[in-house]
């Protein structure tokens, strides 16, 4: 008898801590919430703790590794999220889709410091700056560590040469991955002519056997701890690599990149689009700009947190690109459901395709 | 409280995380982007690229169940020969690692195979030519069997110390040699064991994406990768869901061939 009655007590605290998860009631968080759904590391998670205590309203943070993954989150609708940070070509395709509303500004007198050039160049996915508030941008390009590859790099090509072979990364991503041969071959990063991603796709499975491998994230522990010496690169990373490892060294080949920005929207639907509002307006406090900054190192688009910075940090090309680099460099775009299946494709084919391992 | 009323946490949880999913499998894998029914979802599978992948998994998988029980067998009959108090120290040690969460186990061999990982910093301390470990088959296979040897060996044991000695005395008394012994007696009666343990070892490595994805570092690409890469990059949890249906049917035959052998679920190791 004894026995049972532990277990029924054992079983009610479970039922009490599983219901405890669900619901949020607003008698426990009186200024209401906000459930914001960010790239992983990709805040300074002081803020989240700082905004709440200045706004009183609750955030509920979620995170993602791909926006292909945050993707169907939404369009499930399963969980409402009020504010996401997608990059670009994925704001693109949730405009076309009805899945954003547009921006009460007034509610964000902050936005005020987003960076002009930038702001135009959001347009090439939000034409009237009506759905997106920029937080990040920055480019791809290739980080080298000078003490092993002995030469400049300039090129994309250099990612094919022979005598780096077992030193080279790429990008486990379909798009950033073919933005290399693309620009070698001289076409638009955003292309979806058949015959084009064919030729990109040769070219990159005659790279495979000359790759150490495939990454993402790891790219920053490879190349801080050297083994690897050359890798295909996004741009926000490289500071908090230098620090690590001074030999590194990053640059926009010439032929041309990616851009990209990645902005805060908010979804159509959203159950707390004030508060959503006011997240963003605290994020683009220059003061809270300039600490997350600090923290992920994206190049921000924000004028108050750049007046913030020492004069090292503005000439880094990584952390701030200037005109002359970002003119030779692509915004991707969202290419419909059939371009999006024909890259999808070209790398099922590239990644079966057996490189003799 | 009547006793059915107690199996009631056990009906949610059977419910909530197992059929549920499951019949959200069934139902995403048979239909469309807009809801309708297809069958173009399986049979994306005989795509030339999935298919390949498919017999890249059936093999590796092969080799990695081969592996472990090579190695689990031997190790089975030492534990049962040994006293109680002395096997169960080996036992305890060979289930400590699984106290760590396997994928940082498996992110510490990453380390260790490495170009200038710990085993090459070895060999060049000894002037030896640096291996090229780590991003080939042969890690990914190396990975599989570190991590499911635990699921080989446990069953085999189970099985092994079920067999009275006074069997094994017995063939003994009736003029068996020891090889005798071990092929008539020992190894038939141990066949429930070693299927569980093949079934435990199979399924996992069939599976696996991690594995091949921290050890094989992207270069290759498993039915398990086909399937992440649907729902992570794609965005298409139509034909991931598909893919794994399709796995699931290759699953359920091993299980059932298997089964034949195990009908009073012996073997099982837990």
């Amino acid at each position: 008898m004894k026995r049972k009655s532990n277990i029924i007590i054992l079983t009610f605290i479970a039922a009490a801590l599983f219901m405890s998860g669900c619901g949020y009631d607003k008698e426990r968080y009186p200024g209401g919430v906000v459930k914001v759904y960010n790239w992983g590391e990709y805040i300074d998670e002081d803020v989240i703790a700082q905004f709440e205590e200045e706004t009183g309203i609750h955030v509920i943070y979620d995170t993602y590794e791909t926006n292909e993954e945050m993707f169907p989150i939404i369009e499930a609708g399963g969980v409402s999220y009020d504010a996401l940070c997608p990059s670009d070509y994925m704001i693109e395709k949730m405009i076309s889709k009805g899945m954003l509303t547009e921006l009460n500004f007034d509610n964000i007198p902050n936005a005020q410091y987003i960076r002009a050039d930038i702001l135009q160049g959001s347009k090439a996915f939000d034409p009237e700056n009506s759905y997106s508030v920029p937080y990040t941008f920055g480019t791809l390009g290739i980080l080298y560590n000078t003490s092993v590859i002995g030469r400049e790099i300039n090129s994309w090509t250099d990612l094919w040469d022979e005598s780096f072979k077992g030193e080279i990364l790429m990008y486990n991503s379909v798009r950033d991955l073919f933005v290399a041969p693309l620009r070698i071959l001289d076409y638009s990063i955003n292309t979806t002519d058949e015959a084009q991603l064919r030729e990109a796709n040769q070219m990159l499975k005659e790279q495979k056997s000359l790759l150490q491998k495939y990454v993402m994230d790891q790219v920053k522990d490879a190349m801080i701890s050297g083994s690897a010496s050359i890798a295909m690169c996004y741009s926000g990373e490289v500071l908090t690599l230098q620090e690590e490892n001074p030999n590194l060294k990053y640059v926009v080949p010439e032929e041309g990149s990616n851009y990209f920005i990645d902005s805060w929207v908010i979804p159509a639907g959203a159950e707390n689009k004030e508060n959503a509002e006011a997240w963003i307006n605290f994020l683009n406090k220059p003061e809270i700009a300039y600490q997350n900054f600090e923290y992920i190192t994206y190049a921000t688009p924000n004028t108050g947190a750049i007046d913030l910075m020492d004069e090292e940090t503005l000439n880094n090309p990584a952390v701030a690109p200037g005109p002359d680099i970002l003119k030779r460099c692509e915004v991707f775009h969202y290419l419909g459901e059939s371009g999006e299946k024909k890259y999808h494709q070209m790398w099922l084919e590239l990644r079966s395709y057996d490189a003799g391992r | 409280m009547s006793k059915k009323a107690l199996a009631g946490p056990y009906l949610v949880w059977m419910i909530g995380f197992t059929l549920i999913p499951l019949a959200l499998v069934f139902y995403y894998g048979l239909t469309d982007a807009s809801g309708a029914f297809t069958l173009e979802n399986i049979l994306a599978i005989t795509s030339e690229e999935r298919i390949g992948a498919l017999w890249r998994s059936l093999k590796l998988s092969l080799f990695s169940t081969a592996a472990c029980l090579l190695l689990a067998y031997p190790l089975a009959m030492i534990l049962k020969g040994m006293s109680v108090s002395k096997n169960s120290f080996v036992v305890f040690v060979f289930i400590l690692p699984m106290w760590m969460n396997f994928l940082l186990r498996t992110m510490a061999w990453q380390t260790l195979l490495d170009k200038n990982g710990v085993i090459n910093s070895i060999l060049g301390f000894f002037g030896l030519p640096g291996q090229n470990l780590i991003n080939t088959q042969g890690a990914i296979v190396f990975g599989m069997v570190y991590n499911f040897l635990p699921f080989m060996v446990l069953p085999i044991y189970n099985a092994l110390t079920k067999i009275g000695n006074d069997t094994i005395e017995a063939a003994r008394d009736l003029g068996a040699g020891s090889l005798k012994t071990f092929t008539r007696i020992i190894l038939p009666l141990s066949l429930p064991g070693i299927i569980s343990g093949i079934t435990m070892v199979f399924v996992p490595s069939l599976t696996t994406f991690v594995i091949s994805d921290l050890l094989g570092g992207g270069m290759v690409l498993l039915i398990g990768n086909v399937i992440e890469q649907e729902f992570t990059f794609a965005s298409n949890w139509n034909l991931g869901s598909g893919m794994s249906l399709v796995l699931m049917v290759f699953i359920l035959i091993s299980m059932a061939a298997f089964a034949r052998y195990d009908k009073d679920g012996e073997g099982a190791a837990f």
